[in-house]
């Protein structure tokens, strides 16, 4: 009989706390937003990538841009391939990345809708503080060639290793292997134990960097942010070639509801207002002495055509236009300096 | 090694001061691996009961699948998940993805496997004298499959907290389903990752240690109502 009241009496117990724990989960997620909103928010999902989620520029103008709407911004961050497939599949609303070219790819499958640059900085090349391969302050073209030669020959204490993620880091990593004159894929992937694939975010690959005395390509932020626990110095921080772009476009399919189109929108209207642009100039000043990002109100970078978009004309079109736009339809000053006459891709003037 | 003693230390201090950041955080892990796991339970036990009490062609073959899929890689669940509640998947209408009722369904279905295996086990371990007489004095099925699992519930409890602890541990369900989004989907171990990410080592050990402690209670209630009852 007692036997079998002590395990009604247990059961009754961890009903009890289950319930308890289902409560104040509800509640917790109930109070956490922002208790402003008298109508329900609008969710709106930003896809977006590890390393400009983790410099915390999103979280600092997240709450900005909720208190002018009644929305509710989910950011979720998992590396630039797997934004764009989240885009592309309808299941975020707004793509948040830095990676060029295969945003253009995106724009021209029809999966978005005004392209706008909004800012800007410089990946830099770190690595050991006694510098083995000897490329401080080199181009980068020239620092990679450095860096190949002397791993090929096993020059001793001279690695490289990379994202090997498909983020957009790599992607910039393999231009500027592109641009020093090598393919990646025959000559430089899996070519010798000089050159590592780490498979890993930006912050566990400099880690990883910094206990095996490694050179690696790198946002700033991220560097920044790691800085203490690191033994890396920056040895390339200048060159064309490390320019690093970050855009936002609004996700377009089908299905895709016309308020949520709008309110994505807003978001990138918001995003290249000069308030936010200033916003974003200063944002990171205060921790590390000096801005993180430096926005297109301040300095319209030179790029490869097209890669640069539109970065001032407010982003009104609710479907992509279904003629491609050509290479002269960019934007009042959408620099375009490198290359003449790629294709567009139908970013620039859809207002 | 100065970052795991400083670290440690910031760790303490966030959960003693009750840091709302992780409170909600751990509250939000709770909810979400707690109901995976009675869910994961209201369909293992009773389909486990009649897995042990049927005799049909294929059931070894059955349940070597099952063990199988105990070690089932979470990201693996995640995807599969993922494509089914994508706004392109079939389930899309239902609106579960990066909502903590998705990564409900996704702990759920990782933990199935392991539930079911081990109360398989579990009434397997159940002196086959008790199922012969129960069924000679004319205990219905019903009656024959509630009475063993009674019998076994022990065992039962110990395969339903193994569920628990890896749902509760588990990265890659909680960052495809959830997407990590804070105040909304992000748990513990998304957390940790992120936190690593960023370099903040104190928070990540924070979050760990209360991963950790929830562990120990659950092993603490579970030997306690063990030692109790087997004596």
């Amino acid at each position: 009989m007692s036997k079998k009241m002590h395990v009604g009496l247990i059961a009754a117990t961890i009903i009890l706390l289950v319930l308890t724990v289902w409560i104040s989960g509800c509640t917790t997620t109930q109070t956490t937003p922002a208790p402003v909103a008298n109508a329900t928010p609008q969710k709106i999902v930003i896809a977006t990538t590890t390393s400009l989620y983790d410099t915390g520029l999103l979280n600092y103008l997240q709450p900005k841009f909720e208190a002018q709407n009644n929305v509710k911004l989910l950011i979720t961050s998992q590396g630039s391939g797997k934004a764009i497939e989240l885009a592309k599949n309808g299941d975020a609303d707004i793509l948040l990345v830095h990676s060029p070219a295969a945003e253009l790819t995106f724009m021209n499958g029809g999966y978005g809708v005004n392209r706008r640059s909004f800012a800007s900085n410089s990946f830099i090349i770190v690595g050991p503080k006694n510098d083995p391969a000897g490329i401080t302050n080199m181009t980068p073209e020239a620092g990679f060639k450095a860096l190949y030669l002397q791993g090929m020959n096993k020059t001793p204490n001279v690695f490289f290793i990379s994202r090997g993620d498909g983020s957009g880091t790599q992607t910039a990593e393999q231009n500027v292997w592109k641009s020093a004159g090598y393919n990646y894929t025959q000559a430089i992937d899996k070519s010798g134990p000089w050159y590592i694939s780490a498979g890993k975010g930006m912050g566990e690959t400099l880690q990883m960097a910094s206990e095996k005395g490694a050179y690696t390509l790198t946002d700033e932020g991220t560097y920044l942010a790691y800085k203490n626990n690191l033994t890396l110095t920056p040895v390339i921080t200048k060159g064309p070639s490390l320019l690093n772009i970050y855009s936002v476009m609004a996700v377009y399919n089908a299905k895709q509801p016309a308020d949520k189109i709008q309110m994505a929108n807003k978001f990138i209207n918001f995003l290249i207002s000069p308030q936010t642009q200033a916003d974003i100039g200063n944002y990171g000043v205060d921790k590390y002495g000096k801005s993180l990002f430096i926005p297109m109100s301040v300095t319209v970078p030179t790029a490869t055509a097209g890669w640069v978009g539109d970065y001032s004309t407010p982003a009104t079109a609710l479907a992509p236009t279904t003629t491609v736009a050509s290479a002269t339809t960019a934007a009042p000053g959408a620099v375009s300096a490198t290359t003449t006459a790629k294709p567009a891709n139908g970013i620039g003037t859809n207002a | 090694m100065s970052d795991i003693a400083s670290g440690f230390a910031q760790a303490v201090n966030l959960i003693v001061t009750l840091n709302p950041e992780v409170m909600q955080i751990a509250l939000l892990s709770l909810y979400i691996s707690f109901s995976a796991t009675i869910l994961a339970a209201c369909i293992s036990i009773p389909l486990g009961g009649l897995i042990h009490f049927h005799e049909f062609h294929g059931k070894a073959a059955l349940l070597t699948i099952i063990q199988t899929l105990y070690s089932v890689p979470t990201v693996v669940v995640g995807l599969l998940i993922y494509l089914f509640i994508s706004r392109s998947g079939p389930l899309g209408f239902l609106g579960l993805l990066f909502t903590p009722e998705g990564m409900i369904l996704g702990q759920t279905v990782l933990i199935i496997p392991i539930m079911l295996g081990l109360v398989v086990t579990a009434l397997g371990g159940v002196d086959k004298n008790i199922r012969d007489t129960l069924l000679s004095l004319g205990a219905t099925e019903f009656q024959g499959i509630f009475q063993i699992i009674r019998e076994a519930r022990f065992a039962i409890l110990s395969a339903v907290i193994l569920g628990f602890g890896r749902a509760i541990s588990e990265v890659g369900v909680a960052m495809m389903i959830g997407g990590n989004i804070a105040g909304e989907t992000r748990v513990l171990t998304t957390a940790i990752a992120l936190q690593t990410g960023m370099g903040d080592f104190p928070f990540s050990i924070a979050l760990g240690l209360i991963l950790l402690a929830i562990a120990l209670v659950v092993v603490v209630c579970l030997n306690l109502v063990t030692r109790r009852y087997a004596a």
